[in-house]
């Protein structure tokens, strides 16, 4: 058979010949530095490759060399606190192999393959093991046990297994056929794990941001698009929500975008700790980072590889969180390479099946009962940013991304002038989850949790009529009750809605925290009526001390909670102002 | 592997800056070009896409009496590189660096591939120190911070350019660290290089200063050139040599057009308004390549500066352009009639690593403090400058006159500062002055303790309500910060 060499190279993608037999998405090293690629389109003997690495300098009648594998992501137990690129290699071994920039070719497995790990066995020998079984338990990280899955596909009788050090590629075990049982597994990364059941969303995924848990919850298993023009605080949010949200695995695509912010997550999360845990951030979270100005084509794979070791920690029966920044960025991934196979574009240039991808990709999150035993349920939960261009959502990839996803957070540019972080528009944004997460919250929030939600969306809504008339007609120009309504609006909207992300105590926020901001600005309002019913003038009632009041219990650290909900409830109903 | 040099003659076809050449041996993608024919100026192109068959190069000189199919094309071997190194500083060159200044042209220490490569993301530092501009509505209000990307976004007709020299000029780092200037041009007018080239001319700003000029007038391809020309001379000053380098490039709206232009010849399928769809990770990989790295004393700062078309901010670039930036500072076509210069909007702006690069040992501990309570007052006094538009100045109440006024002033005396540079001291402090004439219940950004140590007699703004002897050490160390 004669040599595999590059006909032609454009862009990303090369063609390459001959390749007889070549199956669609088959992984080949292309060109002297064996670059890494993928078959795309395949044409007699003819191959189109999309390469994950820089093309310049790619020669014609370089050679090709097949693999005959898929892009697989590698899992076991050495993830956790790994950054890897979009195919998933270490970066931290590209630096110590090429230094501080990326060379093209450069060669990194994701796991560490002579590192030991205590492995302990659970399961029997002489039993039927099917996929997904648990066999056993590494502790990753003090107190996670990664649990050892018999890999999707494979049955047998164990024949051995057998507690112990172990490297992640030493057979720990084996089936009565003689297949070895490792530690680490590959997996397709295009492809979806399968699970035995899924299962509907019963509880919420706590942000422990107020807008979020209160306003719009997004369900564990769920899918959120947060949609937000340039300065809008999509990175802010999705880093929060990295850093605090009530996940035990948390896996952080930085799909596209800058490499700043990514040196200052690595930096963040280094040097917290999980409150939950006492742990260091990093040792529940990985990140898959592809800046703007890495190939686009291993982009376009960064959030499957994502997506798939998010997969993996769901099936060891834990609570997993995707956060993708951001998605627009993979799907401009995706068009660039539609371009250069000359396909014919769809809308604004993406390719028609752009719906059918993300839609896909969606998809992949949810609560399940994993295969195997014992059985255990996980969940992924998405939450992808999308930056459309020129703020405008009626573009293809956020409009894609509302036909599948069950929340918006839709970010807006005015709120986020006017410094109202996050800056989650109330009037555009929604859930499809607050059933699904009634129950929940009611058991731990509180019984009145669903009412107060439904009072202050009312009072919001209220406050955008008003605004128009007082922009009309000027704010003196209203009546009492109606400036006391706009009043309320601010409190919620400044108080109770806005937190800032930067502030220790206030950048995250439990649900009693939350519940109780909520329930005191209403009772400020029925208050402060109850005095102007009572015939008491506007401008004369005293809205400093309440507001301070609220603030306290904003600031208020966990221990401290309780005291200053109680000594707010005091003070929220306001008194008439003394005369100056 | 690329072959060595070889060269063949005639092209099948050419079209606009395009030249198709048949069956080449080996060419790789980005290889460098030259093109001769009788009685023609050599011409230089590089490889934009290799095929079997057909191999396309795009020419970087006019292709303007041409004859494709009697061209020698030369492929050099090699992808484009350019010479790096010190002497390179105190030069002005074309925008892929021919002298301009009448010296033989530069050798330098090395040559180096244009196109760069991407910072391993594990490999930054986060950035953390200033670089002082010398204007007050960005020192002061949008701080630009070493490694950062903080574009200029300007309209037809705006004094951008002005700026940009005025920055070229000015601009230090504030310690005294070794400080450098990559001005790269691209696509601005006979005019505007004349006026360059004398304004900086045998003066001290030239001395620490490389200017890469790409005129109008030069082939459209150089454009998407000189930026990394001048971005690969700038990383080796910085990561080789360890100095903090700012590279203004000015203006990107030229380049994009540029790039429009080659995707259009090429007969790609367009994006929005025609720019190619991938516009977004090619200007990724100029706009990316600012950083601070480990091991490197020095950093690259990018100062790109902008036109939006008919002032339209969701226009493809300035929109791109905002997604991979670190902020923008916007300049505003009001307060440019208003004859405010710089005339920088400082509502819209945003410095998104200004609190990276500010505070107690860099710029002044109250700095952030400071910077909120003057945007709150200037954005209550824009609104009531908008509500005087509609109910007269008459008919607004004390605070709301008291805004307008203030905000008035603001831009008259903080914003506007002519062809003058300010320290960041001389800014602060002017800020303060500002604020002293309010009442005291007017800057609640401003706690008490702040107020105390900067109206304090140690302070360095001393003055209003004096509180006698207070903190005289703490007030002498701000001073003393100031100093420094």
């Amino acid at each position: 058979m004669s040599e595999i060499r590059i006909r032609r190279v454009t862009g990303a993608l090369a063609e390459v010949y001959p390749m007889q037999g070549a199956a669609l998405y088959e992984m080949v090293r292309v060109g002297s530095r064996r670059l890494l690629g993928e078959v795309i389109r395949v044409e007699g003997d003819s191959a189109t490759v999309q390469v994950f690495e820089e093309t310049t300098g790619l020669a014609l009648e370089e050679t090709v060399e097949r693999t005959g594998s898929a892009l697989t992501a590698e899992l076991g137990p050495g993830l956790l606190g790994r950054v890897i690129d979009g195919i998933g290699r270490p970066l931290e071994r590209i630096a110590e192999a090429a230094g501080t920039f990326i060379r093209p070719g450069t060669e990194a497995a994701t796991l560490d393959a002579e590192r030991r790990w205590p492995f302990e066995a659970t399961a029997t020998v002489g039993s039927t093991v099917a996929g997904g079984d648990v066999l056993g338990t590494v502790e990753e990280v003090s107190g996670f046990a990664h649990r050892i899955l018999v890999p999707p596909g494979v049955t047998g009788v164990l024949a051995s297994l057998a507690s112990g050090s172990y490297t992640v590629h030493e057979p720990v075990g084996a089936l009565d056929d003689g297949t070895p049982l490792t530690l680490a597994q590959r997996w397709p990364v295009r492809a979806p794990r399968p699970v035995a059941e899924r299962l509907p969303g019963d509880r919420p995924f706590i942000t422990g941001q107020r807008v979020m848990d209160f306003l719009f919850p997004v369900a564990e298993g769920g899918t959120v698009a947060v949609p937000g023009g340039f300065g809008t605080g999509k990175t802010v949010i999705e880093q929060s929500l990295a850093k605090f949200g009530d996940a035990d695995v948390v896996v952080y695509v930085g799909c596209g975008e800058r490499g700043n912010e990514m040196a200052e997550v690595l930096k963040d999360f280094g040097t917290l700790t999980d409150p939950r845990t006492g742990r260091s951030l990093m040792d529940r979270t990985i990140l898959v980072v592809n800046t703007s100005n890495m190939p686009v084509a291993a982009r376009e794979a960064s959030v499957y590889l994502g997506m798939t070791v998010a997969e993996y920690f769901r099936d060891q029966g834990y609570r997993v969180a995707v956060m993708a920044d951001s998605l627009s960025r993979w799907a401009e991934a995706l068009r660039e390479i539609s371009a250069r196979l000359q396909e014919m574009p769809g809308e604004e240039g993406y390719p028609t099946a752009l719906g059918n991808r993300l839609g896909k990709l969606y998809e992949r999150a949810g609560r399940v009962r994993p295969a195997g035993t014992p059985e255990r349920t996980g969940a992924v939960t998405f939450i992808s940013a999308v930056s459309p261009p020129g703020g405008d959502f009626s573009e293809p990839v956020t409009q894609a991304s509302l036909r599948v996803a069950g929340a918006l957070w839709a970010l807006d540019a005015g709120l986020a002038h006017q410094r109202q972080f996050p800056a989650v528009d109330w009037e555009t944004s929604y859930t499809l989850y607050d059933r699904a997460t009634q129950a929940w919250f009611a058991e731990h929030a509180g019984a009145d949790w669903t009412t107060l939600r439904a009072e202050v969306l009312a009072l919001l809504q209220q406050e955008t009529e008003l605004k128009e008339i007082a922009g009309l007609v000027g704010p003196e120009a209203l009546e009492d009750v109606d400036r006391l309504l706009l009043e309320t609006a601010r409190l919620l909207r400044e108080v109770v809605l806005g937190q800032n992300a930067y502030d220790p105590t206030d950048a995250f926020s439990p649900i009693a925290k939350t519940r109780a901001l909520a329930a005191l600005a209403l009772a400020f309002h029925r208050g402060a009526r109850a005095r102007l019913e009572a015939g008491l003038p506007f401008e004369r009632l005293d809205i400093a001390a309440p507001r301070r009041a609220m603030l306290a219990v904003r600031q208020a650290t966990p221990d401290e909670l309780g005291a200053a909900i109680a000594q707010a409830t005091e003070r929220i109903v306001p008194a008439e102002e003394a005369p100056v | 592997m690329i072959a060595p040099e070889r060269t063949y003659h005639g092209a099948r076809a050419g079209a606009g800056p395009l030249l198709y050449l048949g069956g080449t041996r080996r060419a790789a993608l980005g290889e460098w070009v030259t093109i001769t024919a009788p009685g023609q100026p050599a011409r230089r192109g590089q490889v934009i896409d290799v095929g079997e068959r057909v191999t396309v190069i795009q020419v970087l000189e006019e292709t303007l009496g041409l004859p494709p199919s009697n061209a020698d094309i030369t492929l050099a071997g090699e992808t484009a590189t350019t010479p790096v190194g010190r002497e390179l500083l105190g030069r002005a060159l074309s925008g892929v660096g021919q002298p301009l200044d009448g010296l033989p042209a530069p050798i330098g220490v090395q040559r180096r591939p244009i196109w760069g490569a991407p910072i391993n993301p594990t490999r930054r530092l986060p950035p953390a120190d200033f670089i002082e501009t010398g204007i007050s509505a960005i020192d002061g209000m949008n701080t630009l911070v070493r490694g950062q990307k903080l574009p200029v976004f300007s309209g037809p007709g705006l004094p951008a350019l002005d700026l940009a020299a005025q920055i070229v000029e000015t601009a230090r780092a504030p310690r005294g660290e070794p400080f450098a200037v990559v001005f790269a041009a691209i696509g601005i007018t006979e005019r505007e290089t004349g006026s360059f080239l004398r304004r900086f001319e045998r003066t001290a700003t030239m001395e620490r200063s490389i200017l890469f000029l790409n005129q109008t007038s030069d082939p459209t391809i150089e454009r998407l050139l000189t930026p990394r020309v001048a971005l690969t001379a700038a990383e080796y000053l910085a990561y080789d040599c360890g100095l903090h380098v700012l590279v203004v490039l000015a203006d990107i709206t030229h380049y994009c057009e540029a790039l429009r232009e080659i995707a259009t010849a090429r007969e790609e399928i367009p994006g929005r308004r025609g720019y190619p769809g991938y516009m977004y990770s090619d200007l990724a990989t100029l706009f990316e390549r600012a950083g601070v790295v480990q091991g490197a004393e020095g950093s690259v700062t990018q100062l790109p500066i902008l036109t939006m078309p008919d002032d339209d901010i969701t226009h493809p670039i300035p929109d791109l352009t905002g997604y991979i930036t670190e902020g923008q500072v916007v300049l505003s076509r009001d307060l440019h009639r208003r004859g405010i210069f710089p005339p920088v909007d400082v509502l819209p702006s945003l410095s998104r690593l200004m609190n990276a690069g500010i505070g107690e040992g860099k710029t002044r501990p109250e700095h952030r403090k400071w910077a909120d309570q003057l945007y709150q007052l200037y954005a209550r006094g824009r609104d009531a400058r908008l509500m005087a538009a509609i109910v007269g100045e008459e008919g607004l109440g004390g605070d709301d006159r008291r805004a307008l006024e203030f905000a008035d002033r603001f831009e008259r005396e903080f914003v506007h500062q002519g062809a003058v540079g300010r320290s960041i001291q001389e800014t602060i402090t002017l800020g303060w002055r500002l604020m002293e004439s309010l009442p005291r219940t007017d800057l609640p950004r401003i706690d008490d303790e702040t107020w105390e140590k900067h109206t304090s007699p140690g302070g360095e703004a001393a003055g209003a309500a004096g509180a006698a002897g207070a903190a005289e050490g703490q007030g002498g160390s701000v001073a003393g910060d100031g100093a420094r």
